[in-house]
Formats: structure tokens, C-alpha cells, sequence
């Protein structure tokens, strides 16, 4: 058998990687915009507590964020019972709930890229829609996320990048069930832990390192393409 | 008309002027720091005024009495920016074109074909504003603003980032603008052969306060 032949345990760990990645990017996206505004143009009391909040992931022991996790959304957390007594979602131990844990250990990379992004525009192209005519929220729309748009594909691209290499959290909330929530890390954590498992831990590692590779080609183009206007036609 | 009566306290500043002005061209004069972009920036509605009002045709923009305070966006007065501050990830046509899709359709006076051809930027509307010169940016950020059909045009040193050459370029555009467009101009300036060639009125501000007002050419030096 060829190194690069995949088996089927494989296979299922990278689409859902990339499952759980795309997703938890595209749930916490908007979030992320509008936490990022909030903090680099809000001025109000308990900023510095958001701003820490957003942080703290970042400074935690991942396997206390998942711990965190586990008590708020498991089935016999607050949350997770209101989850699953309200809208049946069960997040626990399911690919969701892996989701969930990549979204929050990444988002404080997605809202400080989006937020760098948002303090770089010239607040006077702001004010000067607004003489314009535009209210706020036409500011916003045609103007602040146009220009925001290189800190905002930076920001998802982060976070994606983020989820894919997620571990400490994920398996502390979800663990490592094969199919439903093993992801590339989890399957390499497998295969360190099995003997004649060098290989594939080798085979998953170069195709995580791929991913990730992709992922920034993919952000630079879409920046570059981010700022050229549309051309118009006679 | 226009009645401008404000006060606004910062530290080591305090701007406590008041004015009218007419129809035409209305000079704001004085040295850098005696309160013209702040008087501006009051008109426009990007900062607030401790106490005081403002008045534009009888239609009340400030008034700190009786709690009226309108936005920016709400006043209808057209601001022309030192530096153009186009937008730059709209082509020109679309930065053109900005204020006039926020304006009633009722209240678009002003079409886009005669600003185009008065400003002379026919050829440039297809053009990314990144490509522009200094001057042509200028010319279309005058464009913008006047295609909101704004009832007052605020323009705060519109030349002062330009040279000689480029100045003498805008100048006929602004008198233009005057005389075919009808609208009242409050114009920033520290440069006395602008304000002499452009205002009918000048209000000379000094360490925000208003020292004198009248024509030009009893005010100015």
C-alpha cells in the first residue's frame, strides 16, 4: 500500500476538519464584525472587560476553555439543557459541539484582524458620507465593511486556519469519536498513541500543513481582488 | 441664510463666535488655529456645540435650548474636505453619484450632466480615483457634493493641498459653481488673493472669536 493511499478513518477526519472549520468561520463571522466594531469605535464603561473576554481563549488552557464548555453546553449544563429542551441541539459529543470549540478558541484572532482591519480606515471618508447623506447604517454598509473587507478575509482565514488545528478544546468538549468528531488533530493524537501509527500521523500532518498553505493563497488573492473597483461600463 | 451662533470649549481653546451669511460667498478667514475648521465642522454637524444654533433658510440644524441637534447626514449641506477624500473603492462615476442616491428623488435640483460638464470630468468617470491628479480629485469631490443638492456647501481650504498651477485650475470651477448653481458658500481660507477673487462676505476669526466682518475689501489686509 502506497504512503498516500487514505483509508476511510482518514478521509472522514479531513471532510470533517473541513466541515467543522467552514463552519464555525461562517457561524462567527458576523459576530466577530460586530465585536470588532464595538471595540474599535465604542466608547463605553466595561470595554476593557469585553476586550478580555474576547481574549481570554487565547490565554486559557484550551482544555479549560473545553472544560468551560463541556459544564455550560453539555447535556447537563445550563445552556445545553435549554439547547436540547427548546430547539433538540445536542452539542455534546457531536460534530457541532466541535464547531462550537473551534469558533470560540479562534475568535479572538478573527475579531483582532477584522478589528486592526476597521481602525485603519480614514474615519473622515466616514464623516464625509455622512455629509453625503448617509445615516450610520448606510456608513456601515457602503463604506466601513468595503473598506474593512482585507481585515475581514484576513480575519476568516485566521480563524479557519484556527479550527483546523483546534485540539486541546475539541477533545475536552466533543472528544474523539471516529465520524462524528474526530478531526485531522485528533486522528494525529490517534495514531501517536497506536504502535505503527507513524506513518499516517506523517500522511495527516503534511495534508493539515496543505490545508493551511491553501488557506493564506486563498486569502491573498481574495484581498488583492478586495480593493480593485468595479469598472464601469458605458 | 445662514445663522451661526456657537460655543464649543476644549482645553487650552475656546470657540465662542457667531455670524450670517448670505447668499454667494462667505469667507472664513484667519490664521491656522483660530476656530474656521471647527466653525465648519459646527455646520456640518461633526461636533457638537456646548450651547448654541444654527439656523439654515429658517430651518433649525441646532438649537441646544430646545434639543434639537440634526446629524450630519439630515443637514443637507455639502462639505468639500483639504484633501478630496474620495472613496477609494467606488470608480468616480459611483463616488459622483454617492450623495445624489441618498437625496429624494424631489429634491435632486441638481443633474448630473451640467456638474459633469462644468467640472470638466466627463472623461474621467470610468477612471479608479486612485488614478486621478490632485486637481481632478478635487474637481470630482466638488462634483459629489454638489450632486446632493445640498442647501449650503461647506468648502474647508478645498486648494490649500494643491499647487499654484492646480489652484488656478479649480478656481473658475468654484466661481462657476457659485453663479450656475446658485448655492451659498462658506468658504475656508487663509490665503487673502482666494478670499479677495472668490467672497462677497469675510468673517475674520482670530483664537475663536469673530475680530471683524464685511467685504472684502474693507476687511481684509
Amino acid at each position: 500500500m502506497s504512503f498516500w493511499a487514505l483509508t476511510a478513518e482518514e478521509w472522514s477526519a479531513i471532510q470533517l476538519s473541513l466541515k467543522v472549520a467552514s463552519v464555525a468561520t461562517l457561524a462567527s463571522l458576523p459576530l466577530g464584525v460586530l465585536t470588532a466594531l464595538v471595540l474599535a469605535r465604542g466608547r463605553f464603561r466595561g470595554k476593557i472587560l469585553l476586550d478580555s473576554l474576547v481574549h481570554l481563549p487565547l490565554v486559557l488552557p484550551p482544555v479549560v476553555t473545553g472544560y468551560a464548555l463541556l459544564l455550560l453546553f453539555g447535556r447537563r449544563g445550563p445552556i445545553g439543557q435549554w439547547l436540547e429542551g427548546t430547539f433538540g441541539i445536542v452539542l455534546s459529543f457531536r460534530w457541532t459541539g466541535a464547531a462550537l470549540a473551534c469558533a470560540i478558541m479562534a475568535f479572538p484572532l478573527m475579531v483582532r484582524a477584522i478589528r486592526l482591519g476597521i481602525e485603519a480606515i480614514d474615519r473622515r471618508l466616514e464623516d464625509a458620507a455622512g455629509t453625503l447623506g448617509a445615516s450610520p447604517f448606510w456608513v456601515f454598509l457602503t463604506v466601513t465593511l468595503p473598506l474593512a473587507l482585507p481585515g475581514i478575509i484576513a480575519g476568516a482565514v485566521l480563524c479557519f486556519a484556527k479550527a483546523l488545528g483546534e485540539f486541546g478544546a475539541t477533545i475536552t468538549f466533543v472528544s474523539n469519536i471516529p465520524g462524528e468528531t474526530q478531526t485531522i488533530p485528533s486522528a494525529i493524537f490517534s495514531y501517536t498513541q497506536m504502535p505503527g501509527g507513524d506513518a499516517g500521523a506523517l500522511r495527516l500532518s503534511i495534508i493539515a500543513a496543505l490545508i493551511a498553505v491553501a488557506a493564506l493563497i486563498a486569502s491573498e488573492l481574495l484581498a488583492r481582488r478586495a480593493y480593485r473597483p468595479e469598472r464601469d461600463r458605458p | 441664510m445662514i445663522r451661526f451662533d456657537c460655543r464649543l470649549v476644549r482645553p487650552a481653546f475656546v470657540f465662542d463666535a457667531a455670524f450670517e451669511a448670505g447668499p454667494g460667498i462667505t469667507a472664513l478667514f484667519g490664521p491656522s488655529g483660530s476656530g474656521k475648521t471647527t466653525a465648519i465642522r459646527l455646520l456640518a454637524g461633526l461636533e457638537r456645540a456646548e450651547r448654541g444654533a444654527i439656523a439654515l433658510g429658517g430651518r433649525p440644524l441646532l438649537d441646544t435650548q430646545a434639543g434639537i441637534n440634526l446629524p450630519p447626514y439630515r443637514r443637507r449641506i455639502g462639505l468639500i474636505f483639504q484633501d478630496a477624500l474620495l472613496l477609494p473603492h467606488l470608480p468616480v462615476r459611483a463616488n459622483l453619484n454617492y450623495g445624489r442616491w441618498f437625496t429624494p428623488p424631489a429634491e435632486r435640483r441638481i443633474g448630473f450632466d451640467p456638474v459633469v460638464e462644468v467640472l470638466g470630468i466627463g472623461h474621467l468617470l470610468g477612471r479608479r480615483t486612485d488614478t486621478l491628479s490632485g486637481g481632478e480629485r478635487q474637481r470630482v469631490s466638488i462634483g459629489r457634493a454638489l450632486l446632493a443638492s445640498p442647501q449650503l456647501l461647506l468648502m474647508d481650504e478645498p486648494l490649500a493641498s494643491l499647487d499654484n498651477a492646480r489652484k488656478q485650475e479649480i478656481l473658475p470651477f468654484i466661481e462657476q459653481m457659485r453663479d450656475v448653481f446658485a448655492i451659498p458658500i462658506i468658504y475656508v481660507s487663509h490665503a487673502v488673493e482666494e478670499v479677495r477673487r472668490l467672497a462677497s462676505e469675510v468673517v475674520v476669526l482670530d483664537e475663536g472669536h469673530v475680530v471683524a466682518s464685511g467685504q472684502p475689501a474693507v476687511v481684509l489686509p
